[in-house]
């Protein structure tokens, strides 16, 4: 008896939703089958990486990510260098110092720090916030005015600050809100919800649904990622279609594996291939569980993921 | 392929006689289907269709077991495709590779390095536990190392596709049970021979999915079951699709033909570059591979691939737990304050996680909470100003730490004048609610 091939193909799709403008601009999501299942249908947008950058520049920089930006001044600079990257899709940049808990930097300068990034790249732009829900909230509607037209993705608006962002962000300025919910398909399909309430259309939201390195209660991130992802293909629900974008460098290179010193622990070797093997391994398993798009910070890191990507689409 | 309940109602007496304690023989053979209820409950059916229903009735996938060391690890027996639905039962098993065109310093290398990953991680141990050794063409030298792999005491997975090589390393190696792999299109017959004449598991491949399946239909015709699907290596993408069509087949389509565990060697579809390796044994660790073949195994990759692995083959429906006690962290000796909080192994590596990002010492105490979060624990009322004194005695902790400042969770501050009370030497201070604060906490804590 020959055999015969199983296909899972759906009547339904993740979202296409298109961030940045002009030449370089990229489409994230868009497919009706499960992760790399080329075999089931032709995937059309490869899942995308950002590289990702802060206005204050890292702790604990390790020398393959200080080496590559040595020379640079500005962030801008940082910026335009990332950018310059081929498997680089689009470009990060965190408003690290806006944080009241840290230099609580005034909102005008991150938002020339957001424009003059903006500027130095051709690049689709995504904008991070400080993690402080009431600063990110006054932070993304100055930075959304500035950056009109240019098609940002804002990360994030959460259940506590998502009001004045969607509007400011989806609504008034027409870009794109990135909604973060904590790992669990009702909260991230509650904010869904919300954010759709106010009136801003599905296909300008993307979600990240919580993340974690590998390791640390990885395993919630990825069954939170394969059922949000079978309800969106196989049960039709509009208010999970949103493609997902997975923050990865900023949790992998903050747990030990990472940041231990090789003096610290001699016989686990260089901090630096540690720190990439964490990032690889878990940028891999959420792009291989359903994420649209990964954020990572090595050279390494992102031209192994991009090399994957490449190989299995 | 899988029986409905019509085709079993055929094998049935159709008597209705009652007695499997089923109205008809109808509700019996749905029953059957479903397998909710044993074949051997009705006792007219011969042994020939018992024969037939017990076969089609088995699990999709089959459950081996292969011997590392004096360790005997399971594989396969997987039931679903994500792990929300069910836990997945055989955690995949990682090889490093000794080749046959290698010289005794690289051997000595790649040995070295790769044995000496094996540490303890959340009460598992971590380590790699199969050797894969390649033959390409050296016998002698290809016996020399299977013999040295053997002596390593970990698994021996003997890739060869030659019958006259692979039964000389059979011979050497017999008693450490190593897995063949090595079958094909072209040498089915003898491998399979050498193979069930020694009880070992038999690695198959084939030059695409429709030549596999063909050689495990034959390799079952000849009555060995003893597999493991090799995915081959002729490029990632084919290897993938491999992957994935051999667990859909066996879980969705119910076809036996393919219900076996399957091998990956990411070495050979990567070779000298670890970094890609790595992503692609994240890739095979959740998507389906039973068995993923590195060049080494270096710390760096098994800190995040066994993490990896300890996640995704955890049962969805209990939490892990860590061992309650004394943590010591940043260096902490006796004269540094205690933080306390629940023995959920999350709670446990973002806490610790981020005690250790502020640098100051401090003794983390983890108590019995049954492995629920703080949260959840303490509507359990397995967190309370009780179950943290009980600890503080149980643990004798007065004695093996001087400083008298005990750092309690925000969420559950309501604990503090209780708790002061119950430890009258001690200075409860309330931490913060969410751990991403403890950095900035602890670090005025100590500057205090
Ligand atoms: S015992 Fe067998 S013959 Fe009798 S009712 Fe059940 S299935 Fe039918």
């Amino acid at each position: 008896m020959p055999f015969k091939k199983p296909v899972q193909k759906f009547n339904a799709a993740i979202n296409a939703v298109e961030l940045g403008v002009g030449e370089k601009k990229i489409v994230l999501g868009g497919q009706n089958v499960m992760p790399f299942y080329t075999f089931d249908n032709a995937i059309e947008n490869p899942p995308r990486i950002g590289v990702e950058i802060s206005d204050l520049g890292f702790e604990d920089q390790v020398p393959g990510i200080r080496d590559f930006y040595a020379g640079c001044k500005t962030v801008a600079d940082m910026a335009k260098k990332a950018a310059e990257l081929e498997d680089v899709d689009f470009v990060c940049i965190r408003l690290d110092s806006a944080d009241p808990n840290g230099e609580n930097a005034p909102v005008a300068d991150c938002v020339e720090t957001a424009r003059a990034v903006s500027e130095a790249i051709d690049k689709p732009l995504v904008i991070i916030g400080c993690d402080n829900d009431e600063k990110d909230a006054q932070l993304f509607e100055k930075v959304a005015d500035a950056l009109q037209g240019k098609n940002a993705l804002y990360l994030s608006a959460k259940e506590e600050n998502y009001k004045s962002i969607a509007a400011a962000v989806g609504l008034a300025y027409g870009q794109k809100v990135g909604a973060e919910s904590s790992v669990d398909l009702n909260l991230a399909k509650q904010l869904n919800v919300l954010i759709s309430q106010i009136g801003v259309d599905a296909k300008n939201i993307v979600m990240n649904i919580g993340t974690a390195a590998s390791g640390y209660g990885f395993e919630y991130v990825i069954s939170t990622l394969d059922r949000v992802n079978s309800a969106a293909l196989s049960q039709n629900d509009a208010m999970l279609q949103m493609p997902i974008i997975t923050p990865v460098s900023s949790e992998t290179w903050a747990v030990k594996e990472s940041t231990a010193t090789e003096e610290d622990m001699p016989q686990w070797g260089s901090a630096e291939t540690r720190g990439i093997s964490m990032e690889v391994t878990t940028a891999v398993a959420v792009l291989a569980s359903g994420s649209s798009a990964v954020i990572l910070r090595h050279p390494t890191s992102i031209k192994t993921v991009a090399k994957l990507i490449k190989e299995l689409i | 392929m899988a029986l409905k309940g019509l085709d079993i109602f055929k094998l049935t007496p159709k008597t209705n006689c009652k007695e499997c304690g089923n109205p008809t023989c109808m509700a019996f053979a749905m029953k059957v289907a479903q397998g909710s209820i044993e074949v051997t409950k009705c006792p007219h059916l011969s042994e020939e269709v018992l024969a037939k229903l017990a076969e089609s009735t088995a699990p999709p996938m089959k459950t081996l077991t292969l011997k590392s060391g004096d360790t005997e690890y399971k594989l396969g027996g997987e039931t679903v495709l994500f792990r929300h639905e069910k836990t997945f039962v055989s955690k995949t098993l990682y090889a490093f590779t000794l080749s046959d065109t290698m010289d005794d310093a690289e051997v000595k290398a790649v040995m070295d390095e790769s044995l000496k990953v094996d540490y303890e991680r959340i009460g598992e141990r971590m380590y790699a536990e199969l050797i894969f050794v390649k033959y390409t063409g050296n016998a002698d030298r290809f016996v020399e190392l299977a013999r040295k792999a053997a002596e390593a005491g970990r698994g021996v997975i003997l890739s060869c596709s030659d019958p006259a090589t692979a039964s000389k390393a059979v011979a050497e190696i017999a008693d450490a049970k190593p897995v063949l792999d090595g079958a094909n299109a072209s040498n089915y017959e003898e491998m399979s021979k050498i193979a069930t004449e020694n009880g070992l598991l038999l690695g198959v491949t084939g030059e695409n999915l429709d030549e596999l399946y063909d050689t495990v239909e034959k390799l079952e015709a000849l009555g060995n079951k003893n597999l493991v699907l090799n995915v081959g290596c002729n490029s990632i993408k084919t290897a993938f699709e491999a992957a994935v069509q051999i667990r859909r087949a066996a879980i969705l389509n119910k076809d036996r033909v393919f219900g076996y565990p399957s091998l990956v060697d990411v070495a050979a579809m990567a070779p000298g570059d670890e970094a890609m390796q790595t992503a692609l044994a994240s890739l095979f660790t959740v998507k389906y591979g039973s068995i993923i073949v590195l060049e080494k195994m270096t710390y760096a990759e098994s800190l995040a691939l066994h993490g990896l692995r300890q996640n995704i083959f955890t049962d969805p429906q209990k939490p892990m737990k860590v061992e309650p006690g004394i943590y010591p962290l940043n260096k902490a000796d006796e004269n540094a304050p205690c933080c306390i909080t629940v023995d959920f192994a999350l709670t446990y590596f973002v806490v610790s996680g981020e005690l250790e990002r502020s640098g100051v010492p401090v003794n983390l105490l983890i108590s019995d909470a049954g492995g629920y979060s703080v949260l959840t624990a303490w509507a359990a009322g397995k967190l309370s100003a009780s179950s943290i004194a009980k600890f503080i005695t149980d643990y004798d902790i007065e004695n093996k730490i001087k400083n008298r400042n005990l750092i309690l969770p925000g969420k559950v501050a309501v604990l503090k004048g209780e708790l002061q009370e119950k430890l009258p030497g001690w200075n409860v201070v309330v931490g913060p609610n969410e751990a991403v604060a403890l950095v900035k906490f602890m670090r005025e804590f100590a500057n205090k």
